[in-house]
């Protein structure tokens, strides 16, 4: 794991050293550096802050403000509930409690064991096939209530598969 | 180009990409490997045709066939039949829901006959993915036109006569900003791209950048030429993995091709372009807030002035439009003003596209002339209301825009008659609401996204839409006051004169459009607790009444078992059954187990 994580660092690094500037550079770096840890915890955020040569607290507020960025850690399985307004006059908001109750937790919230997160999603522009959700980056279109427990089943089955 | 017998074109955006069209991309390979015809059709997948809610769409040249909801399993049929017999397969074309008849065309339908594409008018046409393509319909003839014929005084000039206005939402007129752009010297000048469109049920300009990148880059080189820029960035959501990725190529394309780059078709100018990406903050729509994103800063407004094309991306005089205003930009180039002029309203020239969506049946991407109506937008090109159910409201502008109500139908849509009846333009989302909507529930999630999204630099925009959204949860509940109503226009106006970008000037909008269009509906909730669209859960009570022929099949699906025989009883036996009024959640599961003829469970 330790060694994992050393590479993982290292890969960021790499890319932070290629920019022609790190003027501005903020934003992208956190893309990658979500792209590659998943999320960024406190340690990623302090080591962006040496590397760019910036307050911590100036990485801290940039990752708070803009949605696109977590700080936790996500789940294995990841439903995303599309809550656009197109959706949510067709229902989303009955889909996703039905998660939240299927699932036994709150929206966007990961479970404590890790396998599940649900969040509410903006728009993702599929508008004809509301309500749509996307679970583990595959989209499931023009659902109803009594869609999600087989969704569910059959994620539990490919995990347990896999 | 595509030297083959027959060409397949299937639509490649986001909406049929959800609905499966690259298995049937795949299954048509196949098929046509299969019967060893592989080689007599080009299969090209273009930008969206629009009509979302019938994709996968697969259009069959040479004779113009408009296939709908295609599915892997259709195409060998579609291979033996069309492809090797030439004939049609019916029960694939779109089957008009008015008179029952086949379209084999797409203007033979009642949702394409009222349109004209000029921002998508390569959409659907050309494959995204290839400059080549592009040429082939003229493609960078204008950016050739602006090089070799046109001083950057002359570009303006054309664009001011056009009266194009930007598309982003205010309809601010862009040969305006282009000759501010001019003006302001500096050796240092930027195009921007506002591709961060934000607002929840709008997809234009995703759309136009997935399926028609190249025009984009053609015109913001074109602006670049105009007011003296060299170098461009397009600001674009991160939710938008496929736009990305085509804007990507088509830049690299364009670069090989040499239509970015240095000494673009050897005029001695040079201009390119890169992709930054997002992170998800509505408020980053706004051209300041978007600059200080781009530097690397939190996404909050700057003061205007000095506006942007005087000082704006790192200092320097900035130019930022949105997609579908740059999509528009080269055929007024090479058509002249006068033809864009030609379509539309005198105030608002051209056409807008729209993204129709909620509770209508043809869900889709449209573009219509400036002063269509919003009656022919919803009931011809949109079809009406599905399920046989009766209109309530049409809401445009999204978070920013009104709720517009049925007396308003007939206004001519344009930029300055849907701020006249309190709504606006917005980017160009349209969501379609009918009676079992809760106009009070909708104001309220507007408003719960615009708190969510306010940046909180200004006070009356943090907190004071908190406190409408407070007043609108209270309503919800059945705890408001006749006093709230007065408050939440008070605190609307409040909001609207003191806050410092569009985010704050704009977000009581959809409250105070309820207001002023519905206000029957708050009433309702006020003053008698009751939600007459039975969606406000507090106010709403599920009762199965004497119809109950104690099947049992509602007891089944009630998550939380709060339905019990413990009713009247009937003549064998049974008990009628009951809901537990303390226990129920409202979730509404029963409703629809009831058997349609029984129909013992209603909503009071």
């Amino acid at each position: 794991m330790e060694k994992n994580e050393k590479a993982l660092y290292a890969e960021l690094d790499a890319y932070i050293d290629a920019m022609p500037t790190k003027q501005g550079a903020l934003i992208s770096v956190l893309h990658k550096a979500q792209d590659i840890f998943g999320y960024l915890p406190k340690e990623v955020q302090t080591h962006v802050a040496d590397k760019l040569d910036v307050p911590a607290s100036k990485v801290y507020g940039v990752l708070t403000f803009y949605s696109f960025f977590t700080m936790t850690q996500k789940g294995k399985n990841r439903v995303n509930v599309c809550m656009g307004t197109a959706c949510f006059v067709r229902g989303a908001d009955k889909i996703l409690e039905r998660f939240e109750r299927d699932l036994n937790m709150k929206a966007n919230t990961t479970s404590e064991d890790k396998l599940w997160s649900l969040d509410a999603l903006r728009c993702i522009g599929a508008c004809g096939l509301a309500p749509i959700i996307t679970v583990n980056g595959k989209s499931h279109g023009r659902l109803v209530e009594d869609d999600v427990p087989g969704i569910i089943a059959s994620c539990l089955e490919e995990k347990e598969g896999a | 180009m595509h030297k083959t017998r027959l060409q397949i074109l299937i639509c490649g955006g986001t909406g049929c990409i959800s609905s499966g069209c690259l298995e049937v991309e795949d299954a048509l390979v196949a098929a046509m490997e299969k019967h060893g015809i592989r080689n007599e059709a080009t299969i090209l997948k273009v930008g969206c045709f629009g009509f979302c809610e019938q994709g996968p769409i697969v259009k069959i040249y040479p004779d113009n066939t408009f296939y709908v909801q295609v599915q892997a399993q259709d195409c060998e049929e579609l291979v033996t039949e069309h492809l090797l017999k030439g004939k049609h397969v019916d029960r694939l074309l779109f089957k008009s829901p008015l008179t029952g008849e086949l379209c084999h065309h797409h203007m033979d339908m009642a949702f394409y006959k009222t349109q004209l594409r000029i921002a998508l008018y390569h959409c659907g046409v050309v494959d995204p993915e290839n400059i080549e393509d592009y040429f082939g319909v003229g493609g960078y003839e204008a950016l050739a036109i602006c090089l070799t014929e046109h001083s950057p005084e002359k570009i303006i000039e054309i664009i001011k006569e056009s009266g194009l206005r930007g598309r982003g939402g205010a309809g601010f007129p862009t040969g305006l900003k282009w000759e501010f752009g001019l003006k302001n010297a500096s050796d240092k000048k930027y195009i921007i791209c506002n591709a961060d469109e934000g607002d929840p049920g709008a997809f234009m300009d995703r759309s136009i950048m997935e399926g028609d990148p190249h025009a984009v880059l053609e015109a913001m080189a074109i602006a670049a030429r105009a007011i003296g820029a060299d170098e461009g960035v397009v600001y674009i959501r991160a939710e938008y993995p496929l736009a990305v990725n085509r804007l990507n190529v088509a830049i690299n394309q364009a670069r090989k091709y040499g239509m970015l780059g240095e000494n673009i078709m050897g005029s001695g100018f040079n201009f390119d372009v890169h992709v930054h990406l997002g992170a998800g903050a509505f408020v980053c729509g706004e051209e300041t807030a978007l600059i200080n994103s781009l530097e690397g800063l939190r996404g909050e407004p700057r003061l205007r002035p000095p506006f942007p094309a005087q000082k704006g991306f790192w200092g320097q005089p900035t130019v930022n439009c949105n997609v579908e205003t740059y999509a528009c930009v080269p055929l007024i180039i090479t058509k002249g003003p006068d033809w864009f002029k030609s379509v539309g309203t005198p105030k608002s020239p051209g056409t807008k596209v729209f993204a129709l969506a909620g509770k209508i049946n043809n869900v889709g991407l449209i573009e219509v002339p400036m002063g269509t109506t919003l009656r022919e937008v919803i009931f011809e090109i949109g079809g009406g209301i599905p399920n046989g159910k009766k209109f309530k409201a049409i809401q445009t502008g999204g978070p920013s825009g009104g709720c517009i109500s049925e007396k308003d139908l007939d206004v001519g849509v344009d930029f300055d008659t849907l701020t006249a009846i309190g709504s606006m333009m917005g980017s160009g989302g349209m969501i379609v609401m009918d009676e079992d909507d809760c106009m009070v529930n909708i104001a309220k999630f507007y408003l719960e996204f615009t708190v969510e999204e306010s940046c909180g630099k200004c006070t009356p925009c943090r907190i004071g839409n908190t406190r409408m959204y407070e007043i609108l949860e209270r309503i919800t509940k059945g705890l408001g006051k006749p006093e709230d109503l007065v408050e939440l226009r008070e605190l609307g106006q409040t909001i609207k004169d003191a806050s410092l970008c569009g985010l704050g000037n704009t977000a009581p909008n959809p409250v105070l459009s309820t207001l002023n269009n519905f206000m029957h509906e708050y009433e309702a909730h006020v003053l008698h607790g009751k939600c007459p669209a039975g969606a406000c859960k507090d106010l709403v009570n599920f009762v199965i009444t004497e119809k109950c022929i104690a099947c049992g099949l509602c007891v089944k699906v009630c998550p939380v078992s709060c339905i019990h025989p413990t009713g009247t009883e009937m003549p064998n036996g049974k008990k009628k059954f009951v809901i537990d009024q303390e226990e129920c959640i409202k979730c509404g599961a029963c409703i629809p187990k009831c058997p349609p003829k029984i129909g013992a469970i209603i909503k009071e």
